[in-house]
């Protein structure tokens, strides 16, 4: 099978992620990725969590003071939706339904801007309301880098899905395109992943004390 | 090679069986995508009800947390199907230096 070749219903591939030689290799580049960003969202998680609640002086909030529940609940499950949403584009894109994947390509970037806008929210009520700054302490040092870092790979990925989408609204769907879309799903789910133990080590176990 | 499986001969036939095939893997997805919601809300209620103490809550929202992300991995994200060996090896090989990594943190970095 060609890159270039012209797909139809009947003749595109079971894995159309990885049937040509720049799929096959995009496929295990990214993968290679993916275990680098594991690493180094967990180092984020060890300074976070040798730095935590470690303020200058009593005037400062600790985890507790600061992360509510609901809000965290909200994000969480906006988050874990548009993971969901994103497995059905990228079932659509197997049963060669451009129209369909592009719909639900669509939801998942809508969910992933909710999340990102309460993120935006959430800082903006901290450093108003708490004065827990990025410089106030080294535990916010490490609380927006961790978090920041994961918010800056959210808005990353919707600017990368955004620009699939728009790039290829009039192309439809070809061997050279599908890997590109099935990758960025990939990233977008490794976001979810990452948050998974965001909402579970910084907000549920800062709750807890 | 993986993209052609399947050879009946009749290509409507085969593409009847694949479409089938992957409305099947579909159910499986919503499955775990219910699990998931529904470990996300046990541990978001274990930390609710302030009952239970923090040697208790903090090891059981952990275990939760590594379920769902199993979920999110090999359904999600396929790890289950074949063709993930080396897929595989680069995760937990960047797990197995990450989790190192925070071990370090927590026991050799003190205050």
């Amino acid at each position: 099978m060609h890159v270039e070749e012209k797909m139809t219903y009947e003749t595109w591939p079971a894995a159309p992620e990885k049937s040509t030689l720049e799929s096959k290799n995009k496929f295990l580049g990214f993968w290679l990725f993916l275990g680098g960003e594991t690493v180094l969202f967990a180092t984020l998680f060890a300074t976070y969590l040798a730095l935590k609640d470690k303020v200058p002086n009593t005037s400062q909030h600790l985890a507790k003071d600061l992360f509510e529940l609901p809000l965290t609940f909200v994000a969480t499950m906006l988050l874990l939706t548009s993971s969901l949403t994103s497995v059905y584009a990228m079932y659509h894109m197997k049963n060669f339904a451009f129209k369909k994947m592009m719909l639900w390509l669509g939801l998942t970037v809508l969910l992933g801007a909710a999340f990102l806008g309460l993120e935006v929210y959430e800082f903006n009520h901290y450093v108003h309301k708490f004065h827990h700054t990025f410089t106030s302490s080294a535990f916010g040092s490490a609380f927006y880098t961790l978090v920041g870092f994961h918010g800056a790979h959210v808005a990353f990925g919707l600017c990368w899905i955004l620009t699939l989408m728009i790039r290829n609204s009039k192309r439809g769907l070809n061997l050279y395109n599908a890997p590109k879309f099935y990758v960025a799903s990939l990233y977008w789910h490794f976001i979810d992943v990452v948050w998974v133990f965001i909402f579970t080590v910084v907000y549920l176990m800062g709750m807890v004390g | 090679m993986t993209n052609q499986p399947l050879s009946s001969g009749n290509p409507s036939v085969d593409i009847e069986y694949r479409r089938r095939k992957s409305a099947e893997e579909m159910r499986y997805q919503i499955i775990s995508f219910t699990l998931m919601i529904f470990l996300t809300l046990v541990a978001f209620a274990a930390v609710a009800m302030k009952g239970f103490t923090a040697w208790f809550t903090v090891p059981f929202i952990l275990l939760l947390a590594a379920v769902q992300v199993v979920f999110q991995l090999f359904y999600f994200m396929h790890m289950s199907h074949k063709g993930h060996e080396a897929p595989t090896l680069f995760l937990f090989s960047g797990l197995f230096v990450g989790l190192t990594g925070i071990l370090a943190f927590l026991t050799v970095v003190w205050w």
